[in-house]
């Protein structure tokens, strides 16, 4: 599904990505821990080409997305499903509309984006502030607006990162449980955290980054702050 | 398309006085452009008007013979540069004294065609020539008077050359002007739109997605723009035509045919779809890093 060989990254002098490989099976749950500036995010940027490695090799699908031409970029995002720590929310549209914009993106009828913004609102939970703005909504009901926007157009990939981040640990436990059960659809989950309450709770595979470098990969892994 | 169409209503809603403001510029440019146009139209077509009436009139002495007539007529339409020779006999001059003073009795009562001399008109093809031919009907023994009408059409020509001239300036500059506003509100609207162009990105738009609405709003303005310069303007020209008609009446120009108004909506429109294109295209191309 995804597969990393040898990719290098660096920003100036920095090297935020050494010698990085790994592959991740469609429908894994994977999450990517370390410390602030280990990586996690510009690993997760060059998945969706928004950035750009010095070096390496990296499919998504069947597809080397190094050598994807700058037009078929939108067509790779398309299938990968981003939640951020801050939401990212449009505050001048309501929820519902938020969630429509992706598949108006995909240039779908207004009456497929009425049917699945309301299976996918129901699904997790905020149908009932489908008509409010950003402003109006917890942080939670912002959160879950945002993975119903990142799912609602059934992508093959998820990524979330730092989803908790800016959460209270019962509102952080709930969108999990959510991410949780969209990954047993079928869908791959990669979330970037380093939040070790939820990593060792979930038990799922854990990829830890230091420096750049992947210094751990265990299935079913834990996560140690020292 | 569609989906574009509906991105473009919505920021033109969202901020109706960067819209107004645009639009207004627009209608400035293109109310300029439709004025000089009409102006330089109606100038041109006093000037065709001019050109076909005659330029020089000679008038014969008592007793000439329709023979020395004749001959003199003949001479003047081997003339390569006269265009037109008519022949006015003491009738035809009196018949014209009577249409012009038909409303006044008291000049027609004692006027008979024994006063009226007869005369020949004569129109050149070049008004540069004008002179010569006027020279050359004065040694003519027949001939007792010439007249060269004082000269409207150099005048008018040169007036029409002005208008040109400054029009196309005129509107040149205010084009630019326009189109560097369109450009100035679509880059403002686009540094305002960050947050939601980042995130269309993020979700696969491509960047024909997210920049149409942008394009279609320049556009917007423009035609608005257009629109509403095109009707102040025809409003304007069909409110004063009664009064202007006094003054032009022989010209024909108004009432201003409809179909050269609605060739000038077809006109007005196409640049402004091309003015609102450039500037709001400038603006994607400097400001939408997609």
């Amino acid at each position: 599904m995804i597969t990393f060989e040898n990719v290098n990254k660096k920003f100036g002098s920095t090297q935020a990505l050494d010698d990085v490989s790994f592959e991740i099976k469609q429908g894994e749950f994977v999450f990517i821990v370390g410390p602030s500036g280990a990586g996690k995010s510009t690993l997760l940027k060059i998945i969706t080409r928004e950035a750009l490695p010095n070096s390496g090799k990296i499919l998504v699908g069947n597809q080397d997305i190094t050598k994807m031409k700058t037009n078929d970029i939108p067509k790779l995002r398309r299938k990968i499903g981003f939640v951020f720590q801050d939401f990212k929310l449009l505050d001048d549209r309501t929820v519902f509309e938020n969630v429509a914009l992706t598949l108006e993106v995909l240039g779908k009828s207004d009456e497929e984006i009425s049917k699945m913004v309301e299976h996918t609102l129901k699904l997790v939970e905020i149908w009932p502030q489908r008509n409010l703005f950003p402003r109006q909504l917890s942080g939670g009901e912002a959160q879950r607006s945002a993975i119903a926007r990142a799912v609602v157009s059934k992508p093959d990939i998820v990524l979330a990162d730092e989803p908790t981040g800016d959460l209270d640990p019962k509102t952080a436990w709930g969108v999990i449980q959510l991410l949780n059960e969209i990954n047993s659809w079928g869908t791959s989950v990669i979330m970037a955290t380093h939040n070790q309450e939820i990593v060792n709770t979930l038990k799922r595979r854990v990829l830890i980054l230091k420096n750049g470098k992947i210094t751990s990969d265990t299935k079913e892994g834990r996560y140690e702050v020292k | 398309m569609n989906r574009s169409i509906d991105y473009a209503k919505k920021n033109i809603r969202r901020t109706p006085y960067q819209a107004i403001a645009a639009s207004m510029v627009m209608f400035m440019t293109f109310f300029a452009l439709l004025t000089f146009s009409i102006l330089a139209l109606g100038f041109q077509s006093a000037l065709q008007f001019f050109e076909s009436k005659p330029q020089v009139i000679a008038f014969f002495k008592e007793g000439t013979t329709q023979r020395d007539v004749s001959a003199l007529e003949n001479a003047l339409k081997q003339e390569p540069t006269v265009s037109n020779v008519k022949y006015v006999s003491k009738e035809d001059a009196l018949a014209i004294y009577h249409e012009k003073n038909k409303d006044d009795p008291a000049l027609l009562e004692l006027v008979t065609p024994d006063i009226l001399p007869s005369s020949l008109e004569i129109s050149a093809k070049n008004p540069e020539d004008l002179s010569s031919l006027a020279q050359i009907l004065k040694k003519e023994p027949a001939i007792d008077d010439v007249i060269v009408p004082e000269d409207v059409v150099q005048t008018l020509a040169s007036v029409t050359r002005v208008i040109r001239v400054v029009g196309i300036s005129t509107v040149g500059f205010l084009l630019i002007f326009a189109a560097l506003v369109i450009l100035m509100v679509t880059g403002f609207k686009i540094r305002l739109k960050r947050n939601e162009i980042e995130i269309m990105r993020l979700i696969g738009a491509s960047p024909s997605f997210i920049r149409t609405p942008f394009i279609l709003e320049g556009v917007f303005y423009g035609v608005t723009g257009a629109l509403v310069a095109w009707v102040f303007s025809y409003t304007l020209i069909w409110y004063f035509t009664p009064f202007m008609q006094g003054f032009i009446k022989e010209i024909g120009f108004l009432p201003i045919d409809p179909i050269l108004m609605l060739i000038l909506l077809g006109i007005s429109l196409i640049i402004s779809i091309f003015v609102g294109m450039l500037g709001s295209y400038g603006a994607v191309r400097r400001y939408l890093k997609i």
